[in-house]
């Protein structure tokens, strides 16, 4: 476990004021679950927040026992000498609400009723989150924080951090993000919510009493997303037509080695996610539309912001395609506030930015470590 | 290294304006601006290795190919716009020229000079020049766009530019006579 941040445990934090969501509702309190690695510092200036993406949760970096197969889903990244150096950063991982690992979600309590949230627990948004996360940071005794790095999902609410908190974020490094999504995008998301939506062990979001789970929706859910994480280029250099056993079977069984990949990827998915958490972290993706939310201009609503910002693409991410960064670089441009943007070449879609590679680590290393 | 050239371009920058650099490397001139006259700039570059290296000093680079035009940048954005070292490795020089026109209201442009007498030299020698300026072969040199002070005032001239100043160097020390035929690199400072 060289560079690892070695073995980590996830903490509680129980908040007792009430949140007001942007649908309406109120909690009266909540739950997040989070982590956390390095050590903030007397002035309390090194914190890193990393907000994750759709699927992504608390559990960063490292592992919680040695045993564990996998380490934290950004392990490359987060670490002793890694890009975002836990031996300079106090780095801060968080479950989100309505998330699938232990924040308040559909599956926790409802305190009003005694009862399983279910499919009444509401639909919360990337302001919520960012609204949630604040009072987390504060609880760490934060003033502001020196960086908050996030992609996809994540870089949404990095962007909702600056301008909802100008004033508590130092820089921000937004990857492979848009400031909405596209039509294209949110056709996908659809087509996953009615497949788990139309399973029928679905129960209208009420099935964690029942024996049997949507996991039928929730694996098409995940098929359909990872084609979309991939580029054309990439399925073809890895899958291409290989065939499992070498010949074709002349039945539906499995036949071709992209449909076991996929198979593989929908099957661990919908043994460990929670449908109605995949519902709402879509929504949450749709409904994230500033210019919307705040009925102003990109360039117009960006005034407010004080950070500093990288922006970076990958180029054969065409989910969250370079141009839609490019939008984000010109509105901050547009402010004259401190941006730079990089256009990584990467064959591997927007999975690229959960992948390592040299120049992007060096890229987020220089970044972060700037002088003053 | 040239930094006689980032003197005189100092002298012609307003403290705290806003400049753009197109073509800027790994941000050197940003950052000697920045350090010397307080300017809030951006950069424009295209080469990753120098987006990456920027990136250790606090200056602003965009990755961005000068081709494709500067439509990131509103109209008048810059109080001045730099192409250091770059026109002559533009494929669309009339167009790039245009765009700086529009984002910037000062403009300077440097560039090797093609009438550099070692240039003929070689020239009339038979072969391409080679030297400090134009260090590639001809099969691989991404300087494709190669011309002489004389020229460049000329297309100047077509643009409906007005040149206000002009420096001209070889080896890091500035010529005043015959500069078409003495100087290596040219400087030009031009406004509408």
């Amino acid at each position: 476990m060289i560079n690892s941040v070695g073995i980590v445990k996830a903490k509680k934090f129980n908040c007792n004021e009430k949140l007001v969501l942007s649908c309406g509702d109120v909690l009266s309190s909540f739950t997040l679950i989070y982590e956390t690695y390095g050590s903030l510092n007397a002035k309390k200036n090194n914190a890193i927040l990393i907000p994750h993406a759709l699927s992504g949760n608390h559990h960063v970096a490292g592992k919680y026992k040695k045993e564990d197969k996998h380490s934290g889903w950004w392990d490359n990244m987060v670490g002793p000498n890694k890009p975002i150096d836990t031996n300079k950063f106090y780095v801060i991982g968080v479950n989100n609400l309505g998330g699938n690992d232990g924040s308040t979600s559909s599956k926790s309590i409802n305190p009003k009723t005694k009862k399983v949230w279910g499919s009444s627990f509401p639909i919360v948004t990337v302001k919520d989150w960012v609204a949630s996360q604040k009072k987390l940071t504060e609880h760490l005794g934060i003033d502001k924080l020196f960086a908050i790095v996030g992609g996809s999902l994540g870089g949404m609410q990095a962007i909702q951090w600056s301008l909802d908190f100008p004033d508590y974020v130092n820089k921000v490094i937004c990857i492979a993000s848009a400031p909405n999504l596209t039509a294209q995008n949110i056709a996908f998301n659809e087509v996953a919510r009615q497949a788990i939506l139309k399973d029928e062990n679905f129960s209208k979001g009420n099935f964690y009493n029942h024996n049997k789970k949507p996991k039928n929706g929730l694996r098409l859910a995940r098929m359909l997303g990872h084609i979309t994480y991939l580029s054309n280029d990439t399925m073809d250099k890895k899958f291409g037509r290989k065939l499992v056993n070498n010949k074709f079977n002349y039945d539906f069984s499995t036949n071709y080695e992209i449909e076991s990949y996929l198979n593989y990827q929908g099957d661990k998915f919908a043994e460990s996610f929670d449908a109605n958490t995949y519902l709402r972290m879509t929504k949450a993706l749709d409904y994230f539309d500033l210019e919307k939310n705040y009925k102003k201009k990109l360039s117009s609503l960006f005034k407010k912001i004080k950070a500093d910002y990288l922006v970076v693409s990958f180029s054969s991410d065409w989910r969250f395609p370079p141009s839609r960064s490019k939008e984000i670089v010109k509105a901050l441009l547009d402010n004259n506030i401190n941006v730079s943007y990089a256009e990584i070449e990467a064959e591997t879609g927007h999975d690229a930015f959960l992948l390592a590679s040299n120049h992007y680590h060096n890229l987020i290393s220089n970044y972060l470590n700037q002088k003053i | 290294m040239n930094r006689l050239d980032f003197i005189k371009i100092s002298e012609w920058i307003k403290p705290e304006s806003k400049i753009l650099d197109l073509g800027c490397a790994d941000g050197a001139l940003i950052k000697f601006l920045k350090e010397n006259k307080k300017t809030n700039g951006y950069g424009v570059e295209i080469d990753s290795r120098n987006i990456e290296h920027g990136m250790k000093n606090k200056i602003n680079i965009l990755q961005m190919n000068l081709e494709d035009g500067l439509s990131v940048f509103d109209d008048q954005f810059f109080d001045t716009v730099i192409l250091s070292q770059t026109l002559q490795a533009m494929v669309n020089i009339e167009k790039i020229m245009d765009e700086m026109k529009r984002v910037g209201k000062n403009i300077i442009v440097s560039f090797p000079n093609f009438g550099y007498w070692k240039n003929r030299v070689q020239v009339l020698g038979g072969k391409m020049p080679k030297s400090r300026e134009l260090p590639h072969e001809w099969y691989n040199t991404p300087n494709i766009h190669l011309c002489t002070i004389d020229d460049f005032e000329d297309l100047c001239h077509k643009k409906n530019m007005k040149i206000i100043d002009q420096l001209f160097l070889t080896n890091n020390k500035p010529i005043k006579f015959f500069t078409n035929f003495r100087s290596s690199i040219a400087i030009f400072r031009l406004t509408k």
